[in-house]
């Protein structure tokens, strides 16, 4: 509940400007499945068990990895504008 | 390592909660340009902290599938985040949001598939949170390949809303026999398979004027998935992160749906864009300039406000609109960006655009801001933009986008379209803007058309 006022609270502030970033940079914060992805084949019995954790962990790395590149790469273009301002 | 077992799992809760907090602080600087940068660095490293202690949770094995896994998708993500290019952002962020989706839904199913170990409760998120992340998972993938191009059509047909519902209620009651004990790996399986063609049959219809909102959608829908999945492995730094993305996710959504002046159910059930082709007819004639005078119009004003929309990003214009903004400034003229709260295909999509061309935010400016300034402007400069200036949605009560926020640019003193032809915009209607007596029609490419537009500013000295 906390942490979902927390988020309310963190938006609703945010300028239109960075909506993007910030849709992407949340799209990388639920990255965090991995962590779950990770228990779940570490305590998987069987192939069949075995083969889905291992998709859920793949899976889970290219939200994680992929949503953090994404991120970076957007922002990193306000911080070469930022330079231009007087 | 010698540590005992209850210290190991306190220094991994404390890590878990160290993760969650620094996620928290990461989105909270995101919320200024400033620190934006910085935030996702935070994140990061939260990330990393989680990813690294769960390796040293207790009664774990599979290293090997675990590393492999890792490796495989953060290899791909990486090499696909760097590789492609600014305009296909969204469909990316949608592609990664489905992983995200698909991976909460794997973890729901290796719970589910040996169901004795946990009890009715946990089963019962386990189901949402599976039914949630799959729906996103197949979703995500529909919107990306209909961002992607490789869907064009919005496919409809009669009953189609029945059928929905009618998949959605047989997934919903294999998910109540699962959290009831009754499943076997049957009914696991038909479950999924049944949340999966939910998901497509859900996003299959929605226009691609759409999908931002669909997008940001199935973005708070993974972050729910995530955080009932996080219940179910009784994981703080899943369960905050997720619940924060959830409720973000659900604002975002909101407000981006609320700038098209439509309910996020409207935005689902509706058809839009297909009645609507026809009602479209306007008297007039569009009447073309060349660049010459065009660029004359702007270099003699004293308040020029330009229109970007989602043909500047397709044809990659944004260096050659700021290369003439800063011509314009040089002689004086007072140059602002307008942007529409949905240009381009996701929110602040155009910021990130011009950002990315060198334009100072200070320039740019939103809806609100500048809908009072048009009437004081020499020329408006529309590249690319097409529904989100169409007067209609101010004057035609039967106009399919009636209600919609618009910037006002028919209120400037002179219009000027760069498009590519005489067709119409995204949601398929005609633009009243472009027969009015102030408009004239600049037709190329838009990166071609600014070329021109220089050319044509600079001789003038």
């Amino acid at each position: 509940m906390l942490a979902g006022f927390t988020g309310y609270e963190v938006i609703s502030r945010v300028p239109v400007i960075l909506h993007t970033p910030l849709m992407s940079g949340s799209n990388f914060v639920h990255g965090i499945v991995l962590v779950g992805a990770m228990v779940a084949l570490g305590q998987a019995n069987g192939p069949v068990e075995q083969v889905i954790g291992f998709i859920g962990v793949a899976l889970a790395a290219g939200n994680a990895v992929g949503g953090y590149v994404v991120t970076e790469r957007m922002l990193e273009m306000f911080k070469v504008s930022g330079k231009g301002k007087p | 390592m010698n540590l005992s077992p209850v210290l190991l799992d306190d220094i991994i809760q404390v890590a878990y909660f160290l993760a969650a907090l620094l996620f928290i602080l990461g989105l909270k600087r995101m919320s200024s340009p400033k620190g934006a940068r910085g935030g996702i660095v935070w994140a990061g490293v939260g990330m990393l902290v989680a990813t690294l202690i769960t390796f040293l949770y207790p009664g774990m094995h599979n290293f090997g599938l675990m590393l492999a896994g890792i490796l495989l998708g953060g290899i791909a993500a990486w090499w696909s985040g760097r590789r492609v290019a600014m305009t296909a952002m969204p469909q990316m962020v949608a592609l990664y949001n489905g992983m995200g989706g698909g991976a909460a839904a794997a973890i729901a199913a290796a719970e589910l598939l040996h169901p004795e170990g946990l009890g009715a409760a946990a089963r019962t998120l386990a189901v949402i949170g599976a039914l949630i992340g799959t729906v996103s998972f197949s979703g995500s993938l529909i919107a990306f390949a209909k961002l992607q191009g490789l869907i064009n059509k919005s496919l409809r047909f009669k009953g189609q809303q029945l059928l929905n519902g009618l998949v959605f209620l047989l997934a919903l009651a294999h998910g109540v026999g699962m959290v009831l004990g009754h499943g076997g790996s049957g009914a696991v399986i038909a479950f999924f398979a049944l949340s999966l063609l939910f998901g497509v049959l859900m996003t299959v219809p929605i226009g691609g004027a759409d999908m931002p909102v669909v997008i940001s959608l199935y973005n708070a829908f993974t972050g729910l998935a995530v955080a009932f999945e996080g219940f179910v492995l009784q994981n703080p730094a899943m369960i905050i992160a997720g619940m924060v993305v959830g409720s973000a996710g659900t604002l975002l959504t909101q407000l981006m749906a609320k700038a098209m002046n439509r309910s996020i159910g409207n935005v689902l059930f509706s058809n839009f864009g297909e009645t609507s082709a026809a009602t479209g007819e306007v008297a007039g004639s569009m009447k073309p300039i060349d660049a010459a005078d065009a660029g004359v119009m702007m270099a003699y004003g004293s308040k020029v406000i330009i229109v970007p929309g989602y043909g500047m990003a397709v044809a990659q214009a944004q260096h050659k609109v700021w290369e003439l903004t800063k011509l314009l400034q040089d002689r004086g003229v007072s140059v602002k960006f307008a942007i529409h709260p949905v240009a381009g295909r996701m929110p602040g999509h155009m910021n990130v655009l011009l950002a990315e061309a060198g334009v100072p935010y200070d320039i740019i400016a939103d809806l609100d801001e500048i809908n009072p300034e048009f009437p004081n402007a020499d020329v408006a400069l529309i590249i690319g933009a097409n529904d989100v200036v169409n007067p209609d949605a101010r004057e035609r009560k039967d106009s399919p986008i009636y209600g919609m926020p618009i910037l006002d640019a028919d209120k400037a003193k002179n219009v000027i379209v760069i498009k590519r032809g005489q067709g119409r915009g995204f949601s398929g209607i005609e633009n009243a803007l472009f027969y009015r007596d102030n408009t004239r029609m600049l037709y190329g490419d838009g990166q071609e058309a600014v070329a021109r537009l220089i050319q044509g500013i600079k001789t003038l000295d």
